[in-house]
């Protein structure tokens, strides 16, 4: 009658030591639409393809920012990661309010972790139904973050979570090398080009199914510290796909110094 | 030694039982208010709003630093204030002038978080108000002034008591030194006591009429506000901070001011 | 003969004073610190090129009487920053178990502690205010010094009430009175802090102390000295004023009972 006995609840182990619940919340990131995220010395950059659910609807949201100097993007339930990103909003706040300073990312990504992980062990809980990718700069630079509904937390120098998301992973990783010192314009370019990897054959990156958001160190001899939180949505990425058509066509990742791409 | 003992043996037993338990006389309380000195004044036109403060921070007779700010911008970016469309004055108790300030920043910017707009002056007015009230019987001791542009882009102004009430003016000085600007505000922004020569006799002469003035004036306005009040109140000096909103942005200038 | 066998074996008001009776209250509502009880006097600070000194005697007063005389005054976070304490002790060590404790927390977090000085000032004021919020005050007025985000010299002050403000020097209780003059002839506010020597700081700051013990009655001869610069911070806890000369205390006549 049953298919499997060990998923009725998000405690229990199956004989083969897994937790099937947890598994089936992984399995509505992949089902939630990509999002990539990379960072270099300066800044993290984080685009998402977003979907609308008919013709006539708005597209979804996928990148939000959470305070100026840090974002999310989301993959999977979107309701879920709004209860989390209200979270790490107060938490955000709280930290400016009390030292201020902007909350280190790692301080707040772990606590996401936490709570994340209460929910696989607490009976009558659910895990959260979302992915989530943290980029933002604290005092130690440039970070960014993956977040599993298990509670697992890892630092990534480029990650990709959502539908079809190997494809996106397979392009950062073969030009991972070129991250670390490429500038912010190269940086949101290689984030396009892993998006785009993932479209299939009939689909196109467009303004409004688009999203970008950058985060990053600002040049020297500039007023703040930090280059705060832009998202570029709408007519705004325009120039973002341009740039990113014409770096196709020639082959490289465009920027004022045109770095051969391989 | 035995004025004491005269003192006690006016009391009619003389032992401790005898006595009630209610708690003794002395206990040096605790006063959780202080004041911190100086004046602040704000000014609206047409098309901008001002808002002007000291920044001489004192204790009693002492000063304590001559670099204190009582203008800040509301809702902007932490270290550079960029994105604000809002700044406050506060003057009065300094610690919780900075606490409610650090209160209506965060409500403003966890208004924009969950709006996706920036909050209207009118809205941060009545906000602003609440959160005195709130605090009703342990108020925050300070005199607020909040400035911006409203949905028409001419200049907004509120100022506040202590526990909540406001209302909106064209002018208002705040402060240590309110009751010598606040005069000098009334002629020269509102003209009363101004009339127009040879419009009549007695009764009959015409009062001048207020209207809104340029930008420039008012600054005039400000910085004679605050060399006088430097003259004849011992709290107020060291610097002139300006905050100037307008359509372009936010302004921020310092003059100096006597230090004596 | 007493008759009243209650009274029998019990201390006489005339013999012992009046007892008490407060400290057999049981019940009644909750009471908190209204007043200090050991306390630190002055502590005095002042920035100059590259970094901050700070400085306060080794004496610990119960009111009138000089209780403990080698009592660390500067306590170090992180190795970062110092807070200089003056008031009451027994919450100066409070709030050093408070520091310690965040200390441990950030060191956790893999890039090391990551709180500056202007953090760390930001966080006591908060501490500070919400104890007097509750009518149960940290009885201390603190100077914390160090860096700021920026890697510039930072110095400023909180108080028990949760004020805070910052300057180039500044000094708290007594030292507001006598080490903020001899600090501002010094270094006027016109001299940038890049003109100022390390020796030029300490020496001040000497000089400081000197006065503060010829003058401040709960003052000590022996002193604890802190320069925090980039390098690291360099405290000394063991130091004894040199060079007193209390010639001018011949000369002085005429107060209190003093009659030829």
């Amino acid at each position: 009658m049953f298919r499997n006995n060990y998923d009725n609840d998000a405690v229990t182990f199956s004989p083969q030591g897994r937790i099937f619940q947890v598994e089936y919340a992984q399995e509505a990131v992949k089902q939630g639409s990509v999002v990539v995220g990379l960072v270099n010395k300066t800044h993290a950059v984080l685009v998402g393809l977003k979907r609308n659910a008919e013709e006539l609807s708005s597209y979804q949201k996928k990148i939000i920012e959470i305070d100026s100097h840090m974002a999310i993007a989301i993959a999977g339930l979107a309701s879920d990661a709004r209860v989390l990103s209200n979270f790490m909003k107060q938490q955000s706040l709280g930290s400016k309010m009390t030292y201020g300073r902007p909350i280190p990312l790692e301080r707040i990504v772990t606590q996401i972790g936490d709570r994340a992980q209460t929910n696989t062990q607490h009976y009558g809980k659910r895990p959260y139904g979302v992915g989530l990718l943290v980029a933002g700069v604290d005092e130690a630079g440039p970070h960014l973050f993956e977040f599993q509904p298990s509670g697992l937390i890892h630092e990534m120098v480029a990650c990709a979570i959502g539908a079809r998301s190997q494809m996106a992973r397979t392009y950062l990783e073969r030009n991972l090398d070129k991250f670390a010192d490429c500038s912010r314009d190269q940086l949101i370019n290689h984030g396009l080009r892993a998006l785009k990897e993932t479209l299939s054959q009939d689909k196109e990156l467009t303004v409004d199914n688009t999203s970008v958001g950058v985060i990053g160190l600002a040049p020297e001899g500039s007023k703040g510290r930090i280059e705060s939180f832009k998202l570029y949505e709408g007519q705004e990425t325009v120039p973002l796909l341009e740039a990113l058509e014409r770096s196709e066509a020639s082959g490289t990742v465009e920027d004022e110094s045109m770095e051969v791409d391989s | 030694m035995t004025s004491l003992m005269d003192h006690q043996a006016r009391e009619t037993v003389g032992y401790s039982f005898s006595e009630s338990t209610a708690s003794g006389v002395k206990q040096h309380g605790f006063y959780p208010y202080t004041d911190n000195g100086g004046s602040t004044l704000g000014i609206t036109g047409s098309d901008f709003a001002i808002l002007a403060g000291d920044t001489r921070s004192t204790s009693g007779y002492n000063i304590n630093s001559r670099m204190v700010p009582k203008v800040f911008k509301i809702g902007g970016d932490d270290e550079t204030g960029e994105g604000a469309n809002i700044i406050l004055s506060v003057v009065g108790f300094a610690a919780d002038g900075t606490a409610l300030k650090e209160r209506l920043d965060t409500v403003v910017k966890m208004y924009k978080y969950q709006h996706g707009k920036p909050m209207t002056v009118s809205a941060c007015a009545q906000r602003l108000s609440t959160i005195l009230y709130q605090k009703r019987f342990f108020p925050y001791y300070v005199h607020a002034i909040l400035a911006g542009l409203d949905e028409e882009g001419k200049g907004a102004l509120y100022s506040y008591d202590p526990v909540g009430s406001y209302e909106r003016e064209q002018c208002r000085a705040a402060g240590a030194a309110a009751s010598l600007i606040m005069p000098f505000l009334d002629n020269q922004v509102n003209f009363k006591n101004q009339y127009i020569p040879g419009s009549g006799e007695g009764h009959a002469l015409a009062a001048k009429k207020a209207e809104p003035l340029p930008l420039e004036t008012v600054k005039g306005l400000v910085r004679d506000a605050f060399t006088s009040s430097v003259e004849r109140h011992i709290e107020v000096g060291d610097n002139l901070q300006m905050v100037i909103i307008t359509k372009d942005g936010i302004q921020e200038v310092y003059h100096p001011l006597k230090k004596d | 003969m007493d008759h009243f066998p209650g009274t029998w074996g019990r201390p006489r008001n005339d013999v012992y004073g009046a007892y008490d009776p407060s400290y057999l209250q049981s019940t009644g509502p909750k009471t908190h610190t209204t007043s200090p009880a050991v306390t630190g006097t002055s502590v005095i600070g002042v920035k100059f090129n590259g970094g901050v000194v700070l400085a306060t005697d080794n004496l610990a007063s119960y009111g009138s009487l000089a209780r403990f005389t080698d009592t660390k005054r500067l306590r170090i976070f992180g190795n970062k920053a110092v807070v200089g304490f003056g008031g009451d002790v027994s919450d100066m060590q409070y709030i050093d178990r408070l520091l310690e404790s965040i200390d441990i927390r950030e060191n956790y977090s893999s890039h090391g502690n990551m709180l500056n000085a202007k953090n760390l000032h930001t966080y006591l004021a908060k501490v500070f205010y919400k104890r007097r919020s509750e009518f149960n005050p940290l009885w201390n007025h603190v100077l914390v010094a160090g860096f700021d985000g920026e890697g510039k010299p930072f110095l400023s002050s909180a108080d028990l009430l949760g004020t805070t403000f910052s300057a180039p020097h500044l000094a708290t209780g007594f030292g507001a009175h006598l080490a903020v003059p001899i600090l501002r002839r010094l270094f006027p506010e016109e001299k940038p802090i890049e003109e100022i020597s390390r020796e030029e700081a300490v020496d001040a700051l000497k000089q400081c102390l000197k006065v503060l013990f010829y003058r401040d009655a709960r003052s000590l001869d022996k002193y604890s000295i802190a320069v925090i610069t980039q390098e690291g911070i360099d405290l000394k806890e063991d130091e004894q004023l040199e060079g007193q000369s209390w010639a001018f205390a011949e000369r002085i006549k005429g107060y209190g009972a003093q009659t030829v």
